[in-house]
């Protein structure tokens, strides 16, 4: 869903990353997409290459974690993993839980080049 | 064709991906920076900035979402008909073609803006920003926000609102909670539309369909009600009022609020 335009989303991420830490180049990218945030890692990594092209994270690899869905129960205190569309409690089964882990959809971080002092021309 | 999913990427896009020159060679290293944001960071700043906008006036903002055909313009034209002019509402419609709707809540007396989307499946805060331009909302009490009619991505984009309703028809399934988790979780209220259909439907019970809702950990209110019929519609205006003192209150507390997932959300997992 949206992963082109969540990847032009990332790229003025990046544009901005690259300038407040004076790097020509950003190498790599580290997303955190859970299975409840709506977006497909796949299609995300088919579509960076696009939204990247010609900007300085042109060369950049994608890596993408899928954390597993999590919730904590709110009646017996427990955490346990769950399904994106079964997320009661494992130990109690009440449905009064919150997701801990797996809804994220997050720019982890960044591995990019930066300039150093010495600058040397050709 | 949606023209953001990145399904259309063609060999006719391979143009667009060339390297670019480097004309210095400089000394370089590589540096690990952790950032930690949100990928629609950009989206969420200006749905901030349309939240403080509804604030500063006072106006309660909630966003409709559903399938296209659930009854979001008929259960407007029916509200409407009860809470207008008393209270001052104005609808922002979202579609890809037409006026249609807009045209339906005009005739009630009611000011709609008509987005039309063109390709784009949902609307977003952009989209939002640009029709509060052309609102008065000094004037109002209430904007209702009649989103795409799209079971998938509007659930993912925060507009601005204070509150997300989503609706179900009898016609679509009782089991549609546990295969569209996302839209569903996404509700502060879940409505079961067209329950004057119930009895020509041997497939549609509201009761799985709220244990449906209740498995993906969802606490939120069900309704079921009927637009053509008036069933339930009480329950809804009421919800409504109980909303609309809760946002009373939060506005002399200088609080805000968000749906409820985004509130989650954020307070787990994103520096925002």
């Amino acid at each position: 869903m949206h992963e082109l335009s969540i990847c032009q989303s990332i790229m003025q991420q990046l544009e901005q990353i690259a300038k407040d830490n004076h790097a020509d180049q950003i190498d790599s990218i580290y997303l955190q997409i859970g299975p409840l945030s709506g977006v497909e890692p796949e299609l995300l990594k088919q579509a960076f290459p696009l939204a990247a092209a010609g900007s300085c994270a042109s060369q950049a690899s994608v890596h993408i974690t899928v954390p597993p869905i999590r919730v904590h129960c709110e009646i017996c205190g427990e955490e346990s993993p769950a399904t994106a569309n079964r997320l009661l409690c494992g130990a109690c089964g009440d449905y009064h839980t919150r997701v801990i882990s797996g809804d994220e959809m997050l720019l982890n971080s960044v591995e990019l080049t930066k300039r150093s002092e010495e600058m040397s021309y050709v | 064709m949606c023209d953001t999913c990145g399904c259309n990427i063609t060999a006719s896009n391979q143009h667009l991906i060339k390297p670019g020159g480097k004309l210095h060679a400089v000394k370089q290293t590589t540096t690990a920076v952790t950032i930690l944001q949100g990928l629609l960071s950009e989206n969420d700043q200006t749905a901030r900035h349309n939240r403080q906008h509804f604030d500063r006036h006072g106006v309660l903002a909630i966003n409709l979402m559903s399938s296209p055909g659930s009854g979001k313009t008929s259960l407007l034209e029916a509200t409407l008909d009860v809470i207008s002019p008393d209270l001052r509402v104005a609808v922002i419609e979202g579609d890809l073609e037409t006026e249609n709707d807009a045209e339906r809540i005009r005739r009630k007396g009611v000011t709609a803006i008509q987005i039309t989307t063109g390709n784009a499946c949902h609307l977003d805060a952009h989209m939002i920003h640009d029709a509060l331009h052309s609102l008065p909302l000094e004037e109002l009490d209430i904007v209702f926000i009649e989103n795409v009619g799209n079971l998938v991505c509007p659930a993912s984009f925060d507009l601005g609102q204070h509150l997300n309703v989503t609706l179900l028809s009898v016609t679509e399934g009782d089991d549609k909670p546990s295969k569209y988790p996302v839209m569903f979780r996404a509700a502060d209220l879940v409505l079961i539309t067209k329950t004057d259909l119930l009895h020509v439907l041997d497939d549609f019970d509201v009761q799985t369909a709220e244990k449906n809702l209740r498995n993906l950990a969802s606490q939120v209110p069900l309704i079921a009600l009927s637009s053509r019929q008036q069933h339930g519609i009480s329950e809804w205006l009421d919800w409504l009022e109980h909303q609309q003192d809760e946002q009373l209150q939060r506005l002399k507390n200088g609080t805000t609020r968000q749906p409820t997932i985004q509130q989650d959300g954020q307070r787990l997992h994103a520096d925002l």
